[in-house]
């Protein structure tokens, strides 16, 4: 087995290892979510990783997107998260997107995903993406973050639970977000993005809320 | 008494927990207007668990659960 994999060892088996080198997924976002989404699903060894974003870093992305720095503030998003993917981890096939995910464009770039990382930054665009999901009958796995705040879930396709957790007119209230906020959602991402691509027991349709101001976590079906 | 639990951005000036004498309101939407919430900034609100509307009944003894929306990225 491959060095770099090595540790992942005990955790995952051999053939679940293997098996996440076969799977393709899109991040959609590569914003506070998706950098660290990246990063982790490039570490892990997922086969192929496609990352869409049509927006470039600004100052106020320096505070937690991981991929954002003063060197890269103008640039493109989704091309800088290509160098890091190059830079961390050649041997996934990394297929950069400099677009914003569009009711256009969410058909083809899901084309034969295995899952799709909900890396967006509102309502209405999760909303587009989720129907895309659900008409290609490829699970999405959700993530948002306000402030202290960090939500999680795997949304089957036709389970219509998007429809819960933002009721129509629901509005966000507040941008704010903090350094650690946008790694732990990712993190709680990824951890059922793994579960659902090797093949393990996961609970669809279940939202998991973390409040890391009260240090509570509660699950809702 | 209704037990109001908010969650999240909610509890600001808030806390955790409340209580409501029941004769005092008779949906959810009473208690979203007692305590000052906009119906849009409640996304998910649960009476004893399930899954609810600001219209529907509440009653002696019903926990309310008030989660804003999270939708960051």
């Amino acid at each position: 087995m491959d060095q770099r994999y090595i540790r992942n060892l005990g955790a995952l088996t051999e053939a679940e290892c293997a098996l996440l080198r076969e799977k393709t997924v899109l991040v959609a976002g590569c914003g506070g979510l998706g950098g660290y989404l990246i990063e982790m699903l490039l570490r892990l060894g997922v086969g192929e990783i496609r990352a869409a974003d049509g927006d470039r870093f600004e100052a106020s992305n320096l505070n937690r997107q991981l991929l954002s720095a003063p060197g890269v503030l103008g640039r493109s998003k989704a091309e800088v998260a290509a160098e890091r993917a190059a830079a961390v981890n050649p041997d996934v096939r990394f297929v950069a997107a400099p677009e914003f995910v569009t009711e256009a464009n969410a058909g083809q770039l899901i084309r034969g995903c295995d899952a799709v990382l909900d890396a967006l930054d509102n309502i209405a665009s999760r909303r587009m993406l989720a129907k895309a999901c659900s008409d290609a009958r490829i699970p999405m796995i959700h993530g948002a973050i306000c402030g202290w705040s960090a939500q999680a879930a795997i949304i089957l396709p036709g389970d219509g639970m998007l429809d819960w957790i933002y009721p129509e007119g629901a509005a966000l209230k507040s941008k704010a977000s903090l350094s650690f906020t946008p790694p732990f959602c990712a993190a709680l991402q990824t951890a059922l993005c793994v579960r659902l691509l090797t093949g393990r027991e996961v609970e669809a349709g279940k939202l998991y809320i973390a409040d890391l101001l009260d240090m509570e976590m509660e699950s809702l079906f | 008494m209704i037990e109001v639990r908010f969650f999240a951005t909610l509890r600001e000036g808030r806390g955790k927990i409340s209580e409501i004498p029941a004769e005092e309101v008779s949906s959810a939407g009473d208690i979203l207007r007692r305590f000052d919430i906009p119906t849009e900034e409640v996304s998910i609100l649960l009476i004893n668990g399930f899954h609810s509307k600001p219209e529907d009944a509440v009653k002696d003894g019903d926990i309310i659960s008030l989660f804003p929306p999270v939708g960051g990225g």
